[in-house]
Parts: C-alpha cells; structure tokens; sequence
C-alpha cells in the first residue's frame, strides 16, 4: 500500500536532500571558485564566494609549470589498467565463488574485505622493499598492479553479489549445450551480468583514480598520476592555494565528468537485486 | 543411439545419501518417466546421468561408454529444465543455435538445423524475439529446439511443464509425446506428477527416499504395484488402502483397492457408508464415504450421472479380483 506523503512533508524532504547535497559539494564548488580566483584573493578574509575578478591564469601558470597531460595519461593508464586487470582476475574468482562455493568460500570473502581494514601504511615497508627489490619504484606497470590488489576484494565482492543474482540453471544449460567453461563465463555469465559489471569497472575506475597513498608513495618524477600533479601544488612551493584549486580542478574533472555521464548506471549497479 | 546404463550409481552429499547404489537399465529409444513424490531424488538422478553432479560411486554407460566421469558437454545429452533457462540476452534463434555455435558448427548448417528445429515446433515466426517476449509455453518450445538441434543421444527433461499453467501443460504433453514418436530419440523425463507419468512413459521408473520403488510399463505398475507406496502413488484418484479387520479377511496385513473398482449403489454391498464430499468431473464423480467401518474413508470412483448427495447412505461392492493385497511390510502379496 502506498503511504501518503503530504506536499508539505515533499517540500521539507527535498530542501533537506538539497541542503545535505549542498553540504557534501560545497568543498568541490568552493575548489572551482577558487581556481579562478587571484592567490590574494584566494586568501582574503572574510572569504570572497561568487564577487571577485574571475581570472584563468591559474590554469596557464600550472599548465607552464607543470605537464599535466603526462599526469592525466599516468592516471588513465594506472586506473584503467589495474580496473582491468582486477576484472580479469576477479571474474573467475567470483564465478567460482558464486556457483561452486565451498565450504570456506564465506570465509574466503570475508578474510579479503578485512585486508580493507588493514591500514595501508602498515604494510607501506615490504611494498616499498618489494618494488625497490623488483625496479618497480616509481613505475606504472607497479602502480597498476599495487591499485588492482588494493580494490580486487572489492571487485570481487561486487561482481560475486552480482553473479548470485545469475540463475545456476542457465550456466548449466550452457554446459549441457557444449559450452567450454571459458565459453560459459565469456558468452553467457558476462553478458548477462554486464550491468553489475559496468558499475564495478566505474567504481574501480573512481577508487583508482582518486587513490593517492600508494601513488604518492611509490611515485617520484615519472609514474606519477593526477593525484601526485596535485600534491606538487601543496606545501614545497608555499601556499598557492587558487593554484593548488586549478590543479585540483584539472585532476578531478575527468572523473567528475565520467561520473556524472554514469550515475545511472552506478545507482543501479549499486542497487542491484535490492529490488525485484 | 541411447541406451544409458545405470550400475550401482550412488550419490551422497556430505554424510547424507540421497541414492543410495541402484541399478537401472534405459533401452534405446525408451520413454523412461522417472516419477516421485518432492524429495525423492529423481532431480538428483537426472543431473548424474546428466553429468551436472559428480557420482559419490557407481558407474554410468551410454551406448556402451563409460560416461562416469566424462563433463556434460561430452555426453551426448540434451537438456531441458524447469525454468526453460533461455538465454536472456539472446534471440530465439541464437539460443537455439547455441549449441551449434559451440560444437563449431559452420554458419549454413547452423542456420539449416535452427530453420528445421523451428518448423518442427512452430517458432519460425518467433526466431526474431527475445524469450522475455515469449509466453511460457514457447520458451518451454524454445527450451525444446535448443536440445533437438543437438541430435542427441538422448533427451533429459527436468520436470519440464511444472511452470506451465493446465491447460498449457496437457498439449505440450501431447507435443512431446509426439516428438519422441517422431524422433524416436531415448527421452528421460522427471515429475512428480504422475498422470503425466502414466500418460507418456513407455516405463515409468518410481523412485521414493533415492531408492527404486518399482520399475515397469505404466499398466505394469497400475495392474500389480509391488508394494503400498507404488500402489498409493500411481492412480488418481488415489487407491484405497485398508488394514485391520477387512484386511485381515483377505490374509493380508493392507488391502487395496482402487476407487474405480468399487460398485456404488442404494442397496447392495459388502461395505456401507454415508457419502460425505462428491467431486463432480462431468463424466465422473468421486464420492467419499464416510462410516464404512473398514476405513476412514472410501473413495469411490462412479459414473457422472450417479447422483447420491451428501449425506446419502450407499452401499459399496468391491470388485473381489481387483484387491490387491500387501503383507506388513508392504509388499504385494
């Protein structure tokens, strides 16, 4: 039965979404206004919010200092690669968890999100040992791999929910009709989960993108991406801040925009099963 | 070629065993019904022929190969389940294809068989859609034309027309029966409904608590069940099944006797008892008699236009060469 909601209680629920949005955006929003502002400008008090003189020369002075397509391509590699590769291992893995569990396949799942819960700088000396010992230092071949093992139990989290929803009868048709397990999981499993595998690879894609512990730490001159283009901005070079905000801009553009183009997607991907 | 050989197959999850080691014999081109109450195990026996569950012991042949251990793909079987399990994200015809395209079929030949398959099950105005927009009983025909194109040994059908509604049930009944006359193809098929049992198998295997109850033609089984489990399962509406006193004037720990083989009339009958709910079918009616004194109730299987009410007072007369009696442990005697 539908519950009755009065327009005085919408009106209220909508300023009060509103305003949370609002609350929530409004570090993003005050980083592009400041990006246009003058450094004094940036720094004045009381704030200056929308009545200042708009300038783009924070965008030239960062673009001349430094080469930011070198880090955006750095970006896209790294994110896109270990999405990539994560998928690639993550499908079998989840596949086999979904329809041949065993009797440790809770455990097994639940021991790999607790390695979320570890911090990260705990394990900051082998790795850093690791990649020196490998001349992965500074690498994005190395970075790819360390994001793809830091978001693979959450790749494998979400495609496994996703496959569960996957009745076990048309993979066993499959397998009556003469189908390979590759040709199983290629030409039935994936394209019948391709929502729940899109919103995966977007939500790897962002968490990649935006990691900054690893890439900062095992980055120097060459491997480094967009957050490592941003951290060059904050404090070895003072408080610039209207051009550390043009930096943060131009680094988080790409992903905002990615975003906003799928958010359609990702609700539904993240609410798969949820309703049905 | 499908002659499928089950030799002391058992199957067993963790400490529970679901079959226990039988033995059963499917002759080329036999319409095998194995039928059971929920639980049975007859699903469980499918998938192991099928190759779907891996067999805790035992042995299976088809057409004399040990099949045992050899993947599903490799068996030479067809499948057909349940839920119909189409592929969604294809069309009709790249699911009837599917098998095709798998086994590296060229595009004509598989183009070829599909046409065929199709005309065979009337789909050819269908190949375009998509089984979301198809009714159950064409998916279930989809489900069908994916096994055809295969040309297998042998047709395995897992309860096949349980989501289907009744009247859709009887004719796709029809259909396959039909088919199997046409292909002539072995066709093992699982239910627990047992007119579907009795109206389509050549032999019906009876399965309760993973063992073999009996194995048999339909009329075998309807005629002299080997004991009171086949003897209450098969026939509907349900045989009669008496003990004590009555049973023991027959020498016998249980008789039976089916509710077509009970006279009812005003005046004349070994038993008598008063008529509590009629079930009118039109050209039937089943009385259920109360107060025999034999039994709690008797069901009576009689001609429509009889027309006792509730309340009635009837005298019933078994027909004395169609009781069948079971000893204590239920076997037919």
């Amino acid at each position: 039965m539908a519950r009755a909601v009065t327009s005085r209680r919408k009106a209220l629920n909508t300023m009060i979404a509103w305003a949370v949005g609002l609350v929530i955006f409004f570090p993003i929003l005050w980083t592009i206004l400041t990006s246009f502002k003058s450094e004094a400008q940036a720094i004045s008090d009381p704030p200056l919010f929308l009545f200042f003189d708009w300038t783009i020369e924070n965008y030239g002075v960062v673009q001349d200092r430094s080469d930011y397509m070198r880090y955006l391509w750095n970006s896209v590699i790294i994110a896109g690669g270990s999405t990539l590769l994560g998928v690639v291992v993550a499908v079998p893995a989840a596949w086999s968890m979904a329809f041949v569990p065993s009797k440790r396949t809770k455990d097994i799942l639940l021991w790999m999100l607790s390695t979320k819960m570890l911090p990260a700088v705990g394990v900051l000396y082998p790795i850093y040992l690791l990649f020196i010992e490998l001349g992965l230092l500074d690498t994005r071949t190395g970075l790819v791999i360390v994001l793809m093992l830091i978001n693979l139990p959450i790749i494998v989290w979400m495609l496994y929910t996703y496959f569960k929803e996957i009745p076990v009868d048309i993979l066993e048709a499959a397998r009556m009709d003469g189908a390979t397990l590759r040709g199983e999981i290629l030409h039935v499993l994936m394209p019948m989960a391709v929502p729940g595998i899109a919103s995966t690879i977007l939500l790897s894609l962002i968490l990649a993108w935006n990691e900054a512990f690893w890439t900062l730490n095992l980055t120097a001159a060459k491997a480094g991406p967009l957050t490592a283009f941003i951290a060059s901005y904050s404090s070895p070079e003072g408080l610039f801040f209207a051009k550390l905000s043009a930096a943060s801009t131009m680094a988080i553009a790409p992903i905002l925009i990615l975003g906003w183009f799928s958010q359609k997607q990702l609700v539904r991907g993240l609410t798969f099963g949820a309703v049905k | 070629m499908g002659r499928i050989v089950i030799d002391q197959v058992s199957k067993s999850f963790g400490d529970v065993e679901v079959i226990p080691p039988l033995e059963l014999l499917i002759e080329d081109g036999e319409f095998a019904v194995f039928v059971g109450p929920s639980g049975c195990g007859k699903s469980t026996l499918l998938r192991l022929i099928a190759g779907l569950e891996d067999v805790t012991g035992g042995k299976i042949e088809i057409d004399g190969q040990d099949m045992t251990s050899v993947p599903p793909a490799k068996r030479g079987l067809a499948m057909v389940f349940q839920s119909y399990a189409l592929y969604p994200h294809m069309s009709v015809r790249k699911n009837i294809a599917f098998p095709l395209r798998m086994a590296g079929l060229d595009k004509e030949e598989q183009e070829r068989r599909v046409a065929h398959a199709a005309s065979v099950l009337n789909l050819s105005d269908y190949l375009d859609r998509r089984p979301g927009q198809l009714s159950g009983g064409q998916r279930q025909r989809v489900a069908i034309g994916r096994a055809i194109v295969r040309e297998p040994a042998a047709f395995l059908f897992d309860e096949p027309l349980s989501n289907l509604d009744a009247a859709l049930r009887v004719g796709m009944r029809l259909e396959i029966s039909e088919l199997h006359e046409r292909l002539g193809t072995t066709m093992i098929y699982v239910t627990h409904d047992q007119v579907e049992a009795m109206t389509m198998a050549d032999k019906i295997v009876v399965l309760n608590f993973g063992n073999i109850e009996q194995v048999g033609s339909p009329l075998e089984l309807y005629r002299e069940p080997r004991n009171v489990f086949v003897a209450g399962f098969i026939g509907s509406p349900r045989m009669n099944l008496i003990e004590g006193n009555e049973a023991a004037r027959h020498d016998a720990h249980a008789i039976g006797i089916r509710p077509e083989h009970i006279a009812v009339s005003g005046s004349e009958g070994d038993w008598s008892g008063v008529v509590g709910v009629s079930e009118h079918l039109g050209s039937d009616t089943f009385f259920h008699v109360h107060d025999t004194g034999v039994a709690e109730t008797i069901t009576v299987r009689a001609d429509g236009e009889v027309g006792f009410r509730h309340g009635d007072r009837v005298h019933l007369a078994p027909r004395q060469d169609a009781i069948h009696r079971f000893d204590a442990k239920g076997l037919r005697i």
